[in-house]
């Protein structure tokens, strides 16, 4: 399996066990993207062409009538687009400010209470979020929540995953910054703002990024709390759109499309620190 | 996570009380505040909440919701009542789609994370690649599958028949071909998720193990038994147990793609809950239901973390 041990194989099959090795790669990379290289495509056909010519990948003709529909048609897509927009970052901006608050003060100090509170975090994160779902949409609603953007972020940055990641990433931190400052009189929050917090970006921004991809994709619960068209965001809209266009295909892929395009980019920017952040997810747990 | 998240309380506590540090928990509550106020009110509450609305007939279009004690639990064990015979099919449904994604979720990542263990090129290239379709929501993953596999108009069939191959397979509307459409749809979807974890337990396992085992004459596939399962043991635990309760939770790939058809036959344990409590009102039933999916998950994990401790 490592290179060490098969550096002392004859070269020739070495070279052949190489070429077969991106072979394999190579098709599970088209089984990967084909599918999505089609769907960007199939975004660009006419409703005839892509009912017709189903196996043709390139439209013809090319055309932009789909994104058309969308933008002018009876399905607000930007509209959700702005809306998942701003729940996505308003519930990122909650979980940021809660949970490394909180994350302080499990990592940092000692209190009454405190093994109670760190179990109650942990023991919840294995519970199945569907306990959650009738006694919540209940909650929210008696809050006068309902098809209103607090439903979808505000129990959902109640999550104990975001504590938990920085209390462990906290953890990691050298204390002797910290306890050099307390010398010099500095006082928790100082220490919290000025010490932790920027020694903590890389984490946060990991943080920041997963909370908003969760966020954007999350399905299930904004389909039942969200009623009017136009408080949708993207993801229950895209099952309005495949009620509206069952057949309409070039409609229903541009609108996964644009429903994909922020997450696509965040990913390509941040994409190192969220694969590292699952990676790192088995050793640590 | 539960088993190394106490260990390293430890020593995180005794270094601030290696410091000197006294008791603060009045300032420790107020940074805890804005997490525990949320987290008390959309957590610990509605958990509590939860048992007491299945212990009533709560319908939310009726005046009085009467308590009844365990009658929506003992209603779910009843053979033949309004709820027991569509609940214990939707879990039946959940149960066929776990054991049969699970495995795969576990066997192809695993092979693919040993494929790009190897010293290649644009290793990581790869490794992004695969992984990322998990960023794209259940939404899109749904609507896109639902298209390309669509039995009459869709990309698959048209291909298969233009292979030669029969081009009128029901991928969406008929079992058993539904169930395979949904496993392979979510195994495309998540593979790369499970293969990064892997792959990151493996880079973990010591090199000088596998020269000792090349020492010893071992083979390619002799190392990957001897050496490689064992070091991956708890990272493949790790993997296994999040993919059990992934999959048992799966809900949007069945609601978007199979409707929960043909009839009932694809609809998952959290559609049935969902579509129960919220669509036709039954919330005390469906949060019963919740509870007892949430038990049998439980006694799912501490049989998985059983076993794995009896192999160790």
């Amino acid at each position: 399996m490592t290179t060490n041990a098969t550096a002392t194989r004859r070269s020739g099959s070495r070279v052949s066990a190489k070429v077969l090795l991106y072979v394999v790669l190579g098709i599970i990379t088209l089984i990967i993207l084909l599918p999505l290289v089609w769907v960007v495509l199939t975004s660009f056909k006419t409703d005839f062409d892509a009912i017709n010519s189903p196996i043709n990948p390139f439209p013809n003709p090319f055309t932009l009538d789909a994104y058309n529909t969308l933008s002018s048609g009876q399905q607000p897509i930007f509209r959700w687009f702005l809306n998942s927009m701003a729940a996505a970052s308003l519930q990122t901006a909650l979980i940021l400010v809660t949970a490394s608050a909180g994350a302080y003060a499990l990592a940092r100090l000692e209190f009454r209470g405190k093994k109670l509170v760190f179990g109650a975090i942990i023991t919840t994160l294995l519970v199945p979020p569907v306990i959650f779902l009738i006694p919540n949409y209940l909650i929210v609603q008696n809050f006068g929540w309902l098809d209103s953007i607090w439903a979808i972020t505000i129990p959902g940055a109640a999550g104990a995953f975001g504590i938990f990641f920085l209390r462990q990433f906290f953890i990691g931190l050298p204390a002797e910054i910290e306890e050099a400052a307390r010398m010099d009189g500095a006082g928790d929050f100082r220490i919290f703002w000025q010490i932790v917090l920027p020694l903590s970006r890389p984490a946060l921004a990991t943080l920041a990024v997963l909370s908003f991809l969760a966020n954007w994709n999350d399905f299930l619960w904004p389909i039942y709390v969200l009623l009017t068209p136009d408080n949708q965001t993207l993801q229950p809209g895209l099952s309005v759109l495949q009620g509206a266009y069952s057949t309409h295909f070039g409609i229903l892929m541009a609108g996964a499309v644009i429903a994909s395009v922020p997450v696509l980019i965040l990913f390509t920017i941040a994409q190192r620190q969220i694969v590292e952040s699952v990676a790192s997810s088995g050793i640590k747990g | 996570m539960v088993n190394t998240a106490l260990p390293t309380l430890a020593p995180g506590s005794s270094r601030s009380r290696g410091a000197g540090v006294r008791r603060r928990t009045g300032t420790a509550y107020l940074f805890l505040a804005p997490f525990l106020i949320l987290f008390t009110i959309f957590v610990i509450a509605p958990a509590v909440f939860g048992l007491w609305i299945s212990l009533h007939l709560w319908n939310p279009l009726i005046p009085s919701q009467p308590f009844v004690g365990l009658r929506n639990y003992i209603q779910l064990f009843t053979p033949g009542s309004l709820t027991s015979g569509d609940f214990w099919q939707s879990m039946q449904n959940t149960g066929i789609f776990t054991i049969g994604s699970v495995p795969l979720l576990v066997i192809i990542p695993l092979v693919i994370a040993a494929l790009l263990n190897n010293k290649i090129r644009g290793g990581s290239v790869f490794r992004a690649i695969f992984f990322a379709p998990y960023v794209l929501g259940v939404a899109v993953i749904g609507v896109i599958w639902k298209y390309l596999l669509d039995p009459q108009l869709g990309v698959l069939n048209h291909v298969l028949g233009a292979l030669g191959l029969p081009s009128d397979i029901p991928w969406t509307v008929d079992v058993p071909w539904a169930w395979f459409t949904l496993i392979g749809v979510t195994v495309w979807w998540t593979l790369g998720f499970n293969t990064v974890i892997i792959l990151a337990g493996l880079k973990g396992i010591s090199p000088d193990l596998y020269d000792a085992a090349s020492v010893d004459g071992a083979g390619t596939m002799r190392k990957f038994f001897s050496v490689t399962l064992p070091g991956l043991r708890p990272v493949m635990m790790f993997v296994t147990t999040v993919t059990i309760l992934a999959s048992a939770n799966m809900f949007g790939q069945s609601y978007l793609i199979t409707r929960g058809g043909p009839g009932h036959a694809t609809r998952t344990a959290i559609q049935y809950i969902a579509d129960e409590g919220l669509s036709q009102n039954q919330m005390g039933a469906a949060s019963a239901m919740s509870y007892v999916l949430f038990a049998f998950l439980a006694v799912i994990s501490i049989i998985n973390f059983r076993l794995q401790r009896e192999r160790n």
